[in-house]
């Protein structure tokens, strides 16, 4: 019979992992539960972190966001200061499963599971995230990217866990893009998605930008290169086609049940051709109503 | 390992095995069959039940993840003989073909609406787009939950 503890404290779940070493532990299960059941994975003692209240929840300090690894994505989506200082990660959130796989999965999760096609990774890589890696030893930091090493992947050591993601408000940038491909709207992998955050000027001249790509690699894509093409130009139809052809190079998807291979380097390439639909230049170069996230929701 | 939670109003105490899957021990061990399993991964919301008034898969929730929760499963919804107003707008707007999904469907709305008094379509599909429904095409569903969110403004 499998033992499952469910600990209300880092102290008790230190214990626990102290008495059972081989533990294995899971935050929402949307995951983790599912490979279990499938056998897949293996565990004869499984810790849920669910109510582990010290890595839950989202804090504002002076430009620093602290969410708590084990934050649902319905509560992170539901955190105004999340929805006004980094709408690029609220945006992927509200397209990432359904509002009940939300209820449960946690950001943290996302972040573990390491998939390529996971929709929180894109937004956390272009905001720089930095993660809190915490032990009964104490704490260290690690960026994400350096973070994940492939798929399932990460700098994780046996009885760490991850407990916080700190993330900086990025003020110069004034457009937060969000936008995913899948086989339908919700309930779906990202066959591809691109994550973007836009500096312009009043002439809608590019001053900065972040792009990642994500499930058309083992990892998220970043590129120096693209953001180099970009930088100085106008934002255009013409300055994205030559970036995309900058960027054609790194995109390395897979085959499988839900596109090939092809199909996402296309894809991929289109999302951001499609930037400049989503940039209204005689509005301020802000972003346009149908892509910012709705207000007020309640999902 | 001895486990107390709230199931529909009611204070239960037992002794069950942690590791079973919380759609199991309802319908297995409280007979409790509303609660469908439909995918057993999370992806169809058959078996939706709502833990602390949120909607949660029971498939993907482990018996010992119950301890102090406050459980509500589609048995549970109506006060006493009189429908939930969804349950009533299901029935009126006939939004059941096949029935499976309605469980689910009507947690995940109910709960919605409660946040949400004056829903668009859209929020609507939204709010259900955990929830498959194989027989209906949606529309019935979501003509159903527009007409509850009205008559739960009134009420």
């Amino acid at each position: 019979m499998r033992e499952v503890f469910v600990p209300k404290s880092s102290t008790e779940l230190w214990d626990m992992w102290g008495s059972y070493p081989n533990a294995q532990v899971y935050a929402g299960g949307t995951d983790f539960l599912v490979q279990l059941r499938n056998r897949k994975r293996d565990a004869s003692v499984i810790i849920c972190m669910e109510r582990l209240e010290a890595f839950k929840g989202v804090q504002q300090q002076q430009n620093m966001i602290r969410i708590g690894a084990c934050t649902t994505l319905s509560h992170v989506l539901k955190e105004p200061v999340i929805r006004k200082h980094i709408p690029v990660l609220a945006t992927a959130i509200r397209r990432l499963g359904s509002p009940l796989i939300r209820n449960m999965a946690t950001i943290g999760g996302n972040i573990c599971t390491a998939s390529p096609a996971g929709d929180t990774l894109p937004p956390l890589y272009i905001l720089d995230a930095v993660l809190e890696i915490c032990s009964e030893q104490g704490i260290r930091h690690i960026a994400l990217k350096d973070f994940i090493h492939g798929p399932g992947q990460t700098a994780l050591m046996k009885n760490e866990i991850l407990s916080c993601i700190n993330v900086k408000i990025p003020q110069e940038y004034q457009i937060h893009h969000f936008e995913k491909v899948g086989k339908r709207k919700a309930m779906t992998c990202s066959v591809a998605s691109l994550a973007g955050l836009l500096k312009l000027d009043h002439k809608g001249v590019i001053k900065g930008v972040r792009l990642a790509w994500g499930a058309v690699g083992p990892r998220v894509l970043m590129s120096e290169k693209v953001e180099r093409s970009l930088k100085g130009m106008q934002l255009s139809a013409e300055s994205l086609e030559n970036a995309v052809q900058q960027g054609t190079e790194i995109f390395s998807p897979i085959d499988d049940i839900r596109a090939s291979a092809d199909y996402r380097r296309k894809i991929a390439g289109n999302l951001m051709r499609r930037l400049v639909r989503h940039v209204q230049p005689d509005a301020g170069y802000q972003i346009r109503p149908d892509t910012r996230i709705r207000q007020p929701e309640n999902i | 390992m001895l486990i107390s939670f709230c199931l529909n109003g009611e204070l239960k105490k037992l002794n069950i095995s942690p590791n079973r899957r919380v759609t199991d021990l309802l319908r297995e061990d409280f007979g409790l069959t509303g609660t469908k399993e439909g995918c057993g991964t999370g992806e169809c919301g058959a078996c939706t039940i709502l833990a602390d008034g949120e909607p949660r898969l029971s498939c993907l929730m482990l018996a010992a993840q119950l301890e102090g929760k406050k459980i509500v499963t589609i048995e549970g919804l109506s006060d006493g003989q009189k429908l939930h107003p969804v349950q009533q707008a299901f029935i009126d707007y006939g939004a059941v073909q096949c029935g499976f999904c309605s469980p689910g469907m009507i947690l995940s709305a109910a709960a919605f609406l409660r946040q949400t008094p004056e829903p668009s379509r859209d929020q609507i599909r939204e709010s259900i787009s955990g929830n498959l429904c194989r027989c209906t095409g949606y529309q019935k569903i979501v003509d159903a939950l527009e007409a509850a969110a009205k008559i739960m403004q009134e009420e």
